[in-house]
């Protein structure tokens, strides 16, 4: 999380859980008044007639419960099924993925990035936060934090590792940072021993983090 | 130099440990959500556009204290100000004390569906040819620009090849600056290998007066 509580001098020179602790604190402190100067300023915008609080609702409850990241696992498993849905999608994935039924804001050119034995591809937003949000919905913190902006970049294999992820020294990392219009989904591998599942099942496996590049598709096994 | 961006952190050291919470949705609290459907009504008023948010943004003082829906919400109270959609003191209040200033629109309920899934799209007819070609090799330019842009520090001087063309877009950096859209090549360059990095390979977004011939 990027939630310094910045009185204290630079947060690298704080030991983590003493640094969490007082985020913590901080942040409950002020939720009332997050709540209170967010309700002003919407009832301030809704009096001067700039908007309509049930527009508000409504994209509240899109991407709260309508856009996540069960919409990109279920076009991953499709690929994983369906050659010739695989190959539309390396050639044109924004026409493929809308074919599902996700497109739009934040997703309006979209390109695939097949994992492979040979490379693995990782997303990042070092400028801010770019992500798909048709197929993943809206970034989770981490995501959008100091650490991984800056780390995805430099040391991809060590950010892999706090995600518990370990590749081959064969395997190569693609990172691919996303400064311009163009949003990167990832297509994880397709776990082995998973022949016998049909597509529902398969897009079980497919985690947020593996449409990242963070983590990799669940094994049947693992879960 | 007057425009200093607290963004652009590809590269730096010292931000620590990655801590991926397990997380129950997108937002912890509910203020975060209604920030983020402000910013995104707001947006639709066509007051200003996405480049010029991000310039709001990245450009807070206190960019590196505040966490991501503080950003969003102190970079949306300065682009009303900044607009004349309202005041210092009217937002500090939540009362309206002078009237409304005309907005190009106003997004309601019905057409949020509809608003989201046309988005922005920035692919444009292009003013130019390509300058480049898959498999170019070209030099990232090396100046920091002294506005909004989209070419992170870390890559400004290297060497990189063209791997992917993505058409004319939208210029960030002329439509931050409210000069209109601009609209050049983007590529998709990647960086050349450092050899400290064996295995890692690194590209990023890159409008064409991003690069010059290598």
């Amino acid at each position: 999380m990027n939630a310094t509580s910045g009185s204290d001098g630079p947060a690298h020179g704080h030991p983590h859980e003493h640094k969490r602790k007082h985020d913590h604190e901080h942040e409950h402190s002020e939720l009332g008044e997050m709540d209170l100067r967010v309700r002003a300023l919407e009832s301030l915008l809704s009096e001067k007639g700039y908007l309509e609080p049930a527009a508000l609702d409504a994209l509240i409850d899109t991407y709260q419960t309508r856009i996540g990241p069960r919409n990109g696992a279920r076009v991953v498993a499709r690929a994983w099924v369906d050659a010739g849905y695989r190959e539309w999608l390396m050639r044109d994935a924004t026409a493929a993925i809308a074919s599902l039924g996700y497109s739009g804001r934040q997703g309006e050119y979209m390109v695939a990035l097949e994992n492979t034995a040979v490379q693995h591809n990782l997303v990042v937003c070092t400028l801010c936060s770019c992500y798909p949000w048709p197929v993943l919905g809206l970034p989770p913190g981490w995501y959008k934090s100091a650490p991984y902006r800056s780390r995805a970049v430099a040391d991809p294999r060590g950010v892999l590792a706090d995600f518990g992820v370990t590749l081959p020294e064969s395997t190569g990392i693609r990172v691919w940072d996303s400064t311009a219009e163009v949003r990167y989904l990832v297509i994880p591998q397709r776990p082995a021993g998973t022949e016998a599942l049909d597509e529902t099942q398969l897009s079980e496996l497919v985690t947020r983090d593996s449409m990242i590049g963070t983590g990799l598709a669940q094994t049947p096994s693992g879960r | 130099m007057s425009y200093v961006t607290h963004a652009d952190l590809g590269g730096q050291i010292g931000h620590g440990r990655i801590v991926a919470k397990p997380e129950d949705g997108p937002f912890h609290a509910a203020w975060e959500a209604r920030a983020m459907a402000l910013t995104l009504a707001m947006g639709a008023t066509d007051m200003w556009n996405i480049d010029m948010s991000r310039a709001a943004r990245e450009t807070l003082s206190d960019y590196k204290k505040l966490d991501y829906w503080r950003i969003w919400l102190a970079a949306l109270e300065r682009l009303l100000i900044a607009r004349g959609l309202a005041d210092a003191g009217e937002i500090a209040l939540g009362k309206m004390r002078r009237p409304p200033a005309p907005v190009k629109r106003v997004l309601h309920a019905e057409d949020v569906d509809a608003v989201l899934a046309r988005g922005a799209p920035t692919l444009r007819p292009p003013q130019a040819p390509a300058r480049f070609a898959v498999g170019d090799r070209v030099r990232i330019r090396s100046d920091r620009p002294d506005h909004h842009t989209r070419l992170p520090g870390y890559a400004r001087g290297r060497l990189a090849t063209i791997e992917r063309t993505y058409g004319a877009h939208v210029f960030a950096d002329a439509h931050a600056l409210g000069l209109g859209e601009q609209p050049q090549w983007l590529y998709c360059v990647a960086l050349d290998a450092q050899v400290e990095r064996e295995g890692v390979s690194v590209s990023f977004d890159a409008w064409e007066p991003y690069l010059a011939p290598a």
